[in-house]
């Protein structure tokens, strides 16, 4: 595709303009707008209900918009036929609140489902790839063989990730990486999150309603409410915030 | 009420793309072959008791209700024909169609509704696979496929229960039952039943995935996923059976 040969570090990899989304008579989204650099970790912020995982859901075309467009490295998603999506999702993962992982396979065959469904034959690559992604979520082979039943949820959410990097993506989209989870494991992911971020050069969005977290993982905070983006900014300028309900989420928070 | 009628034939459309999308699939390759095994097992196979005892048990009453109402008649001697006219085209084909949509209908909604309240059917999309061709294919294929066999097998286990009671309990001779209903039973009451077994085939499967991939909520949308599978998938044979039963009357 020429479209992809981007390299320029400072271009956005994902754009959403004017985003509008209803549920039968319920507006979700009223125009959002938010940019996502190449390499870049936004974390979008709000509370529960408002839409966050709907807006994730955009950019790898699991929703289409009703109004306003969504732009993938250079690439609209908005008319594509699920066929069409193909190669998009290739290139952004998504990382699911439960970790969404097929209890009917192991976790060998949660991890190795892409890269077969992406076409790879060869059962040694296939084997060696799996475990470059289980040990890139710090997991020994020795799980490969048990089922999602027998994971802890952390552990659920480390094969989660596993799955979703097993293709090489561009860019992972990151649905409430640390819900349910205990404050330590919690720690423990977002530092894993934080670290293959930095290490592969991927672009992330992450949704959270958790502010500690989102300082540990984001570069860069978009705050969600009444289905618009109200304040996007870093760390400092979230800590520095007029914005009142930006205030209010970050006094509640630490 | 014309909301619910509104709602009614809203569905009736999105079950109408289940079915082109159904067919869109049906034919690209790579054939799901080890899905489709699977499920052949679970429809076919497994449903062999459920199906067994529903037929010999129905086969068994209806000897018994017909032989003592034209005993007094003195027609007796008319069961095995009139059994073979009302198993073949129509008491086999339905009740294992019913028997199928209880049992099937309630497992693939069951399936793919916490599939889909658990984001799986959603993972599957993430990953660039197609839910249709992974889940819905195999299933519908296998009970259009398994749904005829189911009916037929009802019809001649059905028979043979009435043969039973009819030799036993009503003293027909087993040489005259069979010869009588060899004599009088076309192989047209025989097919008309089984093709329509392969159309309830395709609504119970279809209806029990529609129901399956929209199911929302936890873990009570899953159970209403699949108890209005049930309901619909029964409901539809019926209703469809009157209207493939008068078209076939008119061929």
């Amino acid at each position: 595709m020429p479209q992809n040969n981007n390299n320029h570090p400072r271009r956005p990899f994902i754009a959403l303009r004017g985003v509008e989304k209803s549920f039968g008579p319920k507006p979700v989204l009223r125009g959002v707008d938010l940019e996502v650099m190449e390499g870049e970790t936004v974390v979008v912020l709000g509370g529960s209900g408002e839409g966050k995982s709907v807006l994730l859901r955009h950019i790898n075309g699991l929703e289409r918009p009703d109004a306003g467009e969504v732009l993938v490295g250079g690439k609209r998603l908005n008319a594509l036929s699920e066929d069409e999506l193909f190669p998009v999702r290739r290139d952004v993962a998504m990382v699911f609140q439960l970790g969404a992982l097929f209890d009917s396979l192991s976790v060998f065959g949660n991890v190795s489902y892409p890269i077969r469904e992406h076409g790879e034959r060869d059962e040694a690559r296939i084997r060696r790839r799996v475990h470059e992604v289980l040990e890139m979520v710090e997991l020994h082979d020795d799980v490969a063989e048990l089922f999602p039943a027998e994971l802890s949820g952390g552990m659920k959410k480390r094969v989660a990730l596993a799955r979703a990097l097993a293709l090489e993506p561009k860019a992972v989209l990151y649905d409430e990486p640390t819900t349910g989870l205990d404050p330590l494991v919690t720690h423990k992911i977002n530092q894993m999150i934080r670290g293959l971020q930095t290490r592969l050069g991927f672009t992330s969005v992450v949704v959270t309603h958790d502010l500690k977290s989102a300082f540990m993982v984001g570069d860069r905070f978009a705050l969600l409410d009444q289905g618009r983006i109200r304040f996007s900014g870093t760390a400092d300028e979230v800590r520095t915030t007029g914005d009142e309900l930006m205030r209010e989420f970050v006094a509640t928070a630490l | 009420m014309l909301d619910r009628l509104y709602r009614f034939l809203d569905q009736l459309g999105q079950i109408g793309i289940l079915t082109r999308d159904f067919f869109r699939y049906l034919f690209r390759r790579p054939f799901e072959s080890r899905a489709l095994i699977d499920q052949l097992d679970s429809v076919g196979y497994r449903s062999l008791n459920v199906v067994n005892l529903t037929a010999i048990f129905s086969g068994m009453v209806l000897a018994l209700q017909m032989g003592q109402f034209l005993e007094k008649f003195g027609a007796k001697i008319y069961v095995s024909r009139i059994m073979g006219l009302s198993l073949l085209r129509e008491m086999g084909p339905v009740l294992a169609a019913l028997m199928i949509a209880a049992r099937v209908g309630a497992g693939f909604s069951a399936e793919l509704g916490t599939m889909k309240v658990t984001e799986q059917i959603d993972a599957m999309r993430a990953l660039g696979t197609s839910p249709i061709k992974k889940l819905v294919v195999p299933r519908v294929l296998a009970t259009i496929i398994m749904m005829p066999i189911l009916a037929a097998l009802a019809d001649a286990i059905g028979l043979f229960g009435g043969w039973v009671i009819s030799v036993t309990q009503l003293g027909v001779s087993g040489d005259y039952f069979y010869n009588s209903l060899i004599q009088h039973v076309e192989l047209g009451d025989f097919t008309s039943g089984l093709g329509k077994s392969i159309f309830f085939g395709y609504l119970i499967g279809i209806i029990a995935c529609f129901e399956g991939l929209t199911a929302s909520g936890g873990a009570d949308g899953v159970g209403r996923a699949t108890t209005s599978a049930v309901v619909a998938a029964s409901i539809s044979v019926l209703i469809s059976d009157f209207f493939l039963t008068k078209l076939f009357l008119a061929i």
